[in-house]
């Protein structure tokens, strides 16, 4: 067993060549944000100015609330729609047309984000919807709900039908039977889906820039607007916060799958 | 639909009280039909079966035989025919509105509660007090001998136990039917042996009505007081396991249960009470004339391989037997020992083969035939089974 979990120089080398080459951009921009210089490039000596001067940005802010306001509603509207979608797909009679509507379901993982954002800003405006909160929220739902989809499909589909047939003939409706045996073995899978699908938003910067309206820009938005006019050293400090929600996230959800495989439950696909 | 059915009853106190009495027929299935697409997976199938009977459904993989317990678990409908329970037709019911439990072939025990919880979860379902509830788990614990397990999560249990619990979960609600898919196929042999002791134990005592989906005949010969053999959707035979094995109807019966020598038939000639049936393989044998007269059509004689006996010298003679033995020259071309029994496969000079199992009775092997002896097979009349092909 020792032989093969001793690292050797050569896997030492280039787990680290790898980790430097996805971490060290990152690490840069965190510890610049506690740089007390003006310039972004220049080392200063630390500090937390620039954390309170985003505080005190209130466009910022009120950028930073936006996002997180889109993130959540349509990680949350995402979720249900596509574990809905993905319950139908696995467990419905076969339809006709089946395969084509999984595949239709699927399509937004690879369509291009200029293309989504643009034939919903179309949509949008042929509706003559008023472009703020609820366009940006409505179409990053459609982004995220593929992810869910296919999150709780995979999990769905390792899950032993007959679970469900014994929860019948012990006495269960059908619907009830989802609710009472189903359901809580996908739960991890939706709850991973569920932030699978906040931190897409959360990131998203193509298809809210379409779809959004005139005063309610989104962080990725904000930021970016503000770095074509030359990177300040307040952005490095609201990257870093929201690197550290992300983070937060993700160790939520490996903990949340980790729950589920200690109750006896294979892990959540993610 | 509920109120028609017979009432599932969950807070009786002791096993038996809601069952109609044993003897009296409890199940009715008629004419029923199920098709896949342009597959006919049960094809007209109709069977009776009485309260307190252990019945098993036998059949090869793909014969329908799973179907078949399915509609009667409610999972499948029929698409004709009926399934009558105590007299109400149950075919088109909702698996919750049927008064039957299924033990699943995987268990499928739900894997996010206890052991308790897993044996609880239908009792929960039917509107049990808590305390009810309660006794009635400890009582299904005790029941299946698990003891101390009540807390663990079923990926803490062996398959022996796991076994147990989905046993327990599906005897909880007092089933008036119980149906078993392939229950013991995850356990290995010994553990399978014991287990089949067990059920029958549990069935007896409880008095209740077990149905069990094998294809293992062993199994459903040991265990079962009537089978239904099941061939492409169809039933073939159902009887008592004796009368499967001595009396099979077809030569395909006889060739699924158990081993079988058949030689086909060329001509026949009526000999008082017997039949002497020439065959191309084994000559001139005579068998006893059958209770349903031989037609025009083929058949064949069949000999089961214990009915066959080795001598080196032929059978002594008995006075009135001796002209009606049949008597068969040849040399041992194979030998299978298998502990119990040696199969011999013997090489006659007519040109077919026969086999005989010999049960080895003693230890020290002089009464054993060694390979390319000459020697003499005989059997009776009586043993042979002529068969439609």
């Amino acid at each position: 067993m020792r032989k093969f979990s001793r690292l050797s120089r050569f896997n030492i080398a280039s787990l680290a060549l790898g980790f430097a080459f996805l971490y060290l951009p990152i690490l840069i921009l965190v510890i610049y944000s506690f740089n007390a210089s003006r310039l972004v490039t220049v080392w200063g000596g630390w500090s937390l100015r620039w954390y309170r001067e985003f505080f005190a940005d209130r466009a910022m802010i009120e950028a930073s609330w936006m996002s997180l306001r889109v993130a959540v509603a349509s990680a949350t509207i995402a979720t249900l729609l596509g574990t809905l979608a993905a319950v139908a797909l696995s467990r419905g009679e076969r339809f006709r047309g089946r395969t084509l509507f999984s595949g239709m379901l699927y399509a937004p993982l690879v369509m291009p984000e200029v293309i989504t954002g643009l034939s919903l800003l179309l949509l949008f405006v042929a509706l003559d919807a008023e472009r703020g909160f609820w366009t940006v929220t409505i179409a990053h739902t459609t982004l995220t709900m593929c992810f869910v989809a296919v999150v709780v499909q995979s999990r769905l589909g390792s899950l032993d039908r007959s679970l469900e047939e014994a929860a019948m003939d012990l006495g269960c409706a059908p619907a009830r039977a989802f609710l009472s045996v189903t359901l809580p073995l996908i739960a991890p899978a939706i709850v991973a889906g569920w932030m699978l699908a906040f931190t897409l938003s959360l990131d998203d910067l193509v298809i809210a820039s379409f779809t959004t309206g005139p005063g309610s820009a989104t962080l990725p938005i904000r930021i970016y607007s503000e770095v074509r006019l030359g990177v300040k050293p307040e952005i490095n400090a609201i990257c870093t916060l929201v690197i550290a929600l992300i983070a937060l996230v993700i160790v939520l959800a490996s903990l949340a799958s980790k729950l589920s495989s200690a109750q006896g439950e294979s892990a959540a696909p993610l | 639909m509920t109120d028609e059915l017979p009432r599932r009853d969950a807070g009786a106190k002791t096993a038996g009280d809601a069952y109609p009495a044993a003897g009296e027929p409890l199940l009715r299935v008629e004419g029923v039909v199920k098709t896949f697409g342009t597959f006919r997976a049960v094809d007209g199938v109709s069977l009776e079966i009485k309260a307190g009977e252990f019945f098993a459904l036998l059949g090869p993989s793909g014969c329908g035989k799973t179907t078949l317990l399915r509609m009667l678990a409610g999972f499948e409908a029929p698409d004709e025919g009926r399934i009558l329970l105590g007299g109400k037709d149950i075919a088109q019911a909702l698996p919750h509105e049927r008064p039957i439990n299924m033990m699943f072939q995987n268990y499928a025990l739900f894997p996010h509660l206890s052991v308790r919880d897993n044996i609880a979860f239908g009792l929960k379902r039917a509107n049990m007090a808590r305390s009810d509830i309660a006794t009635r788990v400890a009582e299904m614990v005790a029941l299946v001998k698990l003891e101390g397990l009540e807390k663990r999560k079923p990926d803490q249990l062996s398959g022996g136990q796991r076994q147990r619990v989905a046993l327990a979960r599906a005897l909880a609600r007092r089933p008036q039917l119980l149906l078993l898919d392939e229950p013991l196929a995850a356990l290995d042999k010994k553990l399978r042996e014991n287990t089949q002791g067990e059920l029958m134990e549990l069935q007896r005592r409880l008095g209740m009505t077990f149905i069990i989906v094998t294809h293992d005949q062993e199994e459903a010969m040991t265990m079962a007081s009537r089978i239904g053999v099941m061939k492409s959707g169809k039933l073939a035979q159902v009887g008592a396991p004796r009368d499967l094995y001595e009396a099979p109807r077809s030569r395909w019966i006889a060739e699924f249960v158990g081993d079988i020598n058949l030689f086909d038939a060329e001509s026949k000639l009526r000999d008082g009470h017997r039949l002497v049936v020439g065959t191309r393989d084994a000559g001139a044998l005579v068998v006893a004339e059958p209770r349903e007269p031989v037609g025009e059509g083929k058949f064949s004689v069949a000999i089961r391989p214990e009915k066959v006996k080795l001598s080196r010298r032929g059978p002594v003679s008995e006075t009135g037997h001796a002209t009606a033995i049949n008597r068969l020259d040849g040399v041992i071309a194979d030998i299978c020992y298998l502990g119990g029994t040696t199969t011999y496969k013997v090489k006659l000079d007519t040109g077919g083969m026969l086999q005989a199992s010999v049960a080895n009775s003693a230890r020290l092997d002089v009464d054993a035939y060694s390979l390319n002896q000459q020697i003499v097979a005989w059997f009776t009349p009586d043993d042979c089974v002529v068969l439609p092909s």
